[in-house]
C-alpha cells in the first residue's frame, strides 16, 4: 500500500474530529517550513490577545508541516498534509521534549470526483481530521481560511452513512477476540434523552453480512438495508422496540467507530486506507 | 382524518364519509414510517392510485437526521404511480404552504375544481418532479 506504518501509525485508535476542506489555493509543498513559521506566529499572536486558554503562560507553541505521503487512492491524490502543534516549557526549554498538543491531518484519498476540473493553481484535500483543543482547531482552521481561501465546514455523518459504514466494516474479516459490534441509538421526543445501545458479537454480524452481500467487493443499498432490517427484527422480536423509528448516532466496530457528529477513531491500520476513503467521499458530498 | 396505519379499523366504515385524498407520510428520520407505509399501500384500493394517492416526505431540512435513502422513496412513488411531495414542517412557513398545497390538491381530487381531474392533476405533478 506504500504508506509507511510507523508514520501513519498516530492515525490509528485516536478520536478525529471531521471537517470537510474546499481546495486550497495556491498551495506550495516547497514553502511547509514557511507556512509553519507563519502558523506559528499566527498562534502566537492570538495568544497575546488572550485567546488561547491554555494552562500555563510559560510555554511556547510551535507549528510544523509536513507531507505524508502514501496515504492517497489514485495517481492524482495529492500526498496528505500533517500539521502538528507542540509545547516546549519556556522555563526548562533544555530539559523538556517537545510535547505535540494538537494534530491535523489533510488527506483525499480517490478525491477524482472534486480534482478533475479544478485549475492548476488549487490543491485538493478535502478531508481534514483534527485531534486536540477546539481552540487551536479553530486556529489552524482560520489561518489556513485566510492563507489559501478554502472554507473548512464540519462534517456530520447521517444515520444512514452510519448503516453503510456498519455493514462494510462489520463484513471485513477481523481476528479473534474482536470487539463487539456495537450500535448506539438516541429515542428522539421524549422528555429526558434515552440511548439504546445494541451489541452484536462480531462473527455474527459478519455471518449474516455473508448472507446478504451478493458480489464480494461491492455494497448496494438494497444489501445495507437488509443487513438492518434483519438487525432492527431482530431486535424487536426480543424488546419489542422499534430500532428504525430512532435515530442511529453511533457505531463501532473492530475496524472502526463513528460517530453522527463527525468524529472517528480508526482501529485497523490494514482498513486505514478503505475509512478514509469513504470519508473522503462524505467529505466531497459535503462540499458539492 | 389521521391514522397511524392502514387498514382503517372497519368499526366505523359506515360513519366513514368518502375518501377523496390519501396522503401517505414518510419521515426522513425513520426507517420504519417507510416500512410502515409500505405495508399500508398494501391495504389501498387500486382506483386510489389514478391519482388520489401522494407521498409526503417531512424532515428533509436536516440532512444529517437522514436514515432513508431518498432515492428509495423516488422508486416507491414511480412504482405506485403517485407524486412525491418533499417538506420540513419544523419551519411554520413551509408548513403553512405545504398545507395549502394538500387542501388544493384535496379539492380538486374531490372534484371540486372544474376542469381539472385527479388523474390529469397527478400526472402533471409527476412530470414536474421528474424535470
Amino acid at each position: 500500500e506504500g504508506v509507511d506504518p510507523q508514520r501513519a501509525a498516530f492515525l490509528l485508535r485516536r478520536g478525529w474530529s471531521l471537517y470537510s476542506v474546499t481546495p486550497l489555493f495556491r498551495f506550495s509543498r516547497g514553502r511547509l517550513r514557511e507556512y509553519a513559521r507563519l502558523l506559528g506566529a499566527a498562534i502566537a499572536a492570538d495568544r497575546h490577545k488572550g485567546l488561547a486558554v491554555q494552562v500555563g503562560v510559560d510555554t511556547d507553541i510551535g507549528a510544523a508541516l509536513s507531507s505524508l505521503p502514501g496515504l492517497q487512492g489514485s495517481e492524482r491524490d495529492p500526498a496528505a498534509v500533517l500539521v502538528q502543534l507542540s509545547s516546549r516549557s519556556q522555563a526548562y526549554p533544555k530539559n523538556s521534549e517537545d510535547k505535540i498538543v494538537w494534530s491535523g491531518c489533510f488527506c483525499c484519498v480517490y478525491g477524482d470526483d472534486l480534482s478533475e476540473n479544478l485549475p492548476e493553481d488549487f490543491t485538493c484535500l478535502p478531508l481534514f481530521l483534527a485531534n486536540g483543543a477546539e481552540t487551536y482547531t479553530s486556529i489552524v482552521g482560520s489561518w489556513f481560511q485566510k492563507t489559501f481561501d478554502c472554507s473548512f465546514r464540519r462534517l456530520a455523518i447521517s444515520p444512514l452513512s452510519l448503516t453503510w459504514m456498519v455493514a462494510m466494516w462489520a463484513g471485513c474479516k477481523v481476528d479473534k477476540g474482536a470487539s463487539a459490534v456495537e450500535l448506539v441509538f438516541s429515542v428522539p421526543r421524549l422528555s429526558q434523552p434515552l440511548d439504546i445501545s445494541y451489541a452484536i458479537h462480531p462473527e455474527d454480524a459478519k455471518a449474516l453480512w455473508d448472507t446478504v452481500q451478493k458480489t464480494p467487493g461491492e455494497i448496494t443499498q438494497e444489501e445495507v438495508d437488509v443487513f438492518m432490517d434483519c438487525l432492527y427484527s431482530h431486535f424487536h422480536r426480543h424488546f419489542k422496540i422499534r430500532l428504525s423509528a430512532a435515530k442511529l448516532v453511533k457505531v463501532s466496530t473492530a475496524i472502526a467507530q463513528a460517530h453522527c457528529d463527525g468524529i472517528v477513531k480508526i482501529l485497523h491500520s490494514q482498513y486505514l486506507s478503505g475509512v478514509l476513503m469513504l470519508l473522503t467521499e462524505l467529505a466531497i458530498t459535503q462540499i458539492q | 382524518h389521521l391514522a397511524t396505519s392502514l387498514p382503517l379499523p372497519s368499526e366505523r366504515d359506515h360513519l366513514r364519509p368518502r375518501i377523496d385524498l390519501i396522503v401517505f407520510m414518510i419521515d426522513i428520520k425513520s426507517k420504519y414510517s417507510l416500512k410502515n407505509v409500505e405495508a399500508s399501500l398494501a391495504h389501498v384500493d387500486p382506483s386510489f392510485f389514478l391519482g388520489k394517492v401522494y407521498f409526503l416526505v417531512t424532515g428533509v431540512g436536516r440532512v444529517n437526521y437522514c436514515s432513508i435513502d431518498t432515492n428509495a422513496i423516488c422508486k416507491l412513488g414511480e412504482a405506485y404511480c403517485s407524486p412525491v411531495l418533499f417538506c420540513e414542517l419544523e419551519l411554520e412557513g413551509i408548513r403553512v404552504a405545504t398545507a395549502q398545497r394538500l387542501l388544493r390538491i384535496l379539492q380538486i381530487c374531490a372534484g371540486l375544481v372544474p376542469g381539472v381531474s385527479a388523474l390529469s392533476f397527478g400526472l402533471l405533478m409527476r412530470k414536474s418532479a421528474d424535470d
